[in-house]
């Protein structure tokens, strides 16, 4: 069994068992899956100050979410230690580790490049662009778009909503202009 | 298509305030009992394994779907999107109520003036996606699998929510 998990899981079995979870957070209990809503609920914790977007009672509307990212973390434990994948060289394909080692990204061991993903890369450039101006970019674009892959591009578009599927095509335009412009610019 | 509504740029978005029922059992102040909140760690133990075993979580699946390089993301959203959409338009119209009792709500994404808010902020979070490598989930599957150092792209984003906030009132919606 732990044989059977520990592989890459295939995206025919992954796509529909993260599709399930929009029908069973409903059925439990009246709940739309999106994580980015999280970092609200951290900023309503920590700073709210007297901000309106950020003074709510977070204990009913978000401490289920919470709870739901401690279980992913939890789950990302499991994936990396009784689950873990014996072959830890990620098995992309070999156009994209082609175009990424032109850009400088030669170890593909792990699921993340450590060359970007370590203490010592944050002082540089890249390192701190990566991790930090993309994590920024990450929770401002999300809570102005009002969610992100797992509440547009999941819940919203199974819901059939404009707003999500605009939300999607912009989600692709930056990334596209990201990966093909900016990228071969800063790594 | 219903005709999209002008709003005008005070009236407050309806997620000023977040919405939330009030169900039977929830307990005061902290709104969920403690089975309730048992069950969304068990599912949220589920979302982070089998984010982090497709390895969707992966900054290199993420280069690789962004130049088309591979079917495997593309799988597992239309999968995730298939199913899902399946089962809501399903539910939507059935009687079946949650497991409280509850008649069940799906709230529609609120439709703004030109939709501005969801083509820019979509651009913006687009630019992250695609330099992080990981949207919000994978963010903290990462982290529990063994990269500490994923606290920093959480803690700038959570500094990018708190600048959205203040911002808010000025940026167009």
């Amino acid at each position: 069994m732990i044989e059977l998990m520990s592989g890459t899981w295939p995206w025919y079995v992954a796509g529909p068992i993260i599709g399930i979870f929009v029908p069973l957070l409903l059925l439990v209990g009246n709940r739309m899956l999106g994580i980015s809503s999280n970092f609200r609920h951290i900023c309503a914790i920590v700073a709210p100050g007297r901000n309106a977007f950020l003074t709510y009672d977070w204990k009913r509307s978000g401490l289920w979410n919470l709870v739901f990212v401690a279980g992913i973390f939890i789950g990302g434990l499991l994936a990396g230690t009784i689950f873990a994948n014996p072959e830890t060289v990620i098995g992309i394909s070999e156009a994209t580790r082609a175009d990424l080692a032109q850009l400088g990204i030669t170890n593909f061991d792990g699921l993340v490049p450590r060359e970007l993903f370590n203490w010592r890369a944050i002082l540089s450039p890249a390192g701190l662009l990566v991790l930090g101006v993309g994590g920024f970019l990450v929770g401002f674009g999300s809570r102005w778009a009002g969610g992100c892959t797992s509440g547009h591009a999941i819940t919203g578009l199974a819901d059939l909503q404009l707003a999500s599927l605009i939300a999607v095509v912009g989600f692709f335009a930056g990334g596209l202009f990201m990966t093909f412009v900016v990228l071969p610019v800063i790594l | 298509m219903p005709p999209v509504q002008a709003v005008p740029p005070q009236t407050p978005l309806t997620d000023e305030q977040p919405i939330f029922e009030k169900s039977a059992d929830s307990v005061g102040a902290i709104g969920e009992n403690i089975a309730g909140l048992a069950i969304y760690l068990l599912l949220g133990i589920a979302f982070g394994l089998v984010l982090t075993k497709s390895e969707a979580v992966s900054w290199f699946r993420i280069q690789e779907m962004f130049r088309f390089q591979s079917f495997h993301m593309y799988g597992i959203i239309g999968c995730a999107f298939a199913i899902a959409a399946v089962s809501l338009q399903v539910l939507k119209r059935s009687r079946v109520r949650t497991m409280r009792g509850e008649p069940l709500r799906v709230p529609p994404k609120e439709r703004t003036a030109g939709m501005r808010r969801y083509w820019m902020g979509g651009i913006v979070f687009g630019l992250g996606w695609a330099l992080l490598g990981a949207c919000p989930g994978p963010m903290f599957a990462l982290l529990g699998s063994g990269l500490p150092i994923m606290l920093v792209p959480i803690v700038s984003a959570v500094a990018g929510t708190r600048a959205y906030a203040w911002l808010r009132p000025r940026l167009p919606h």
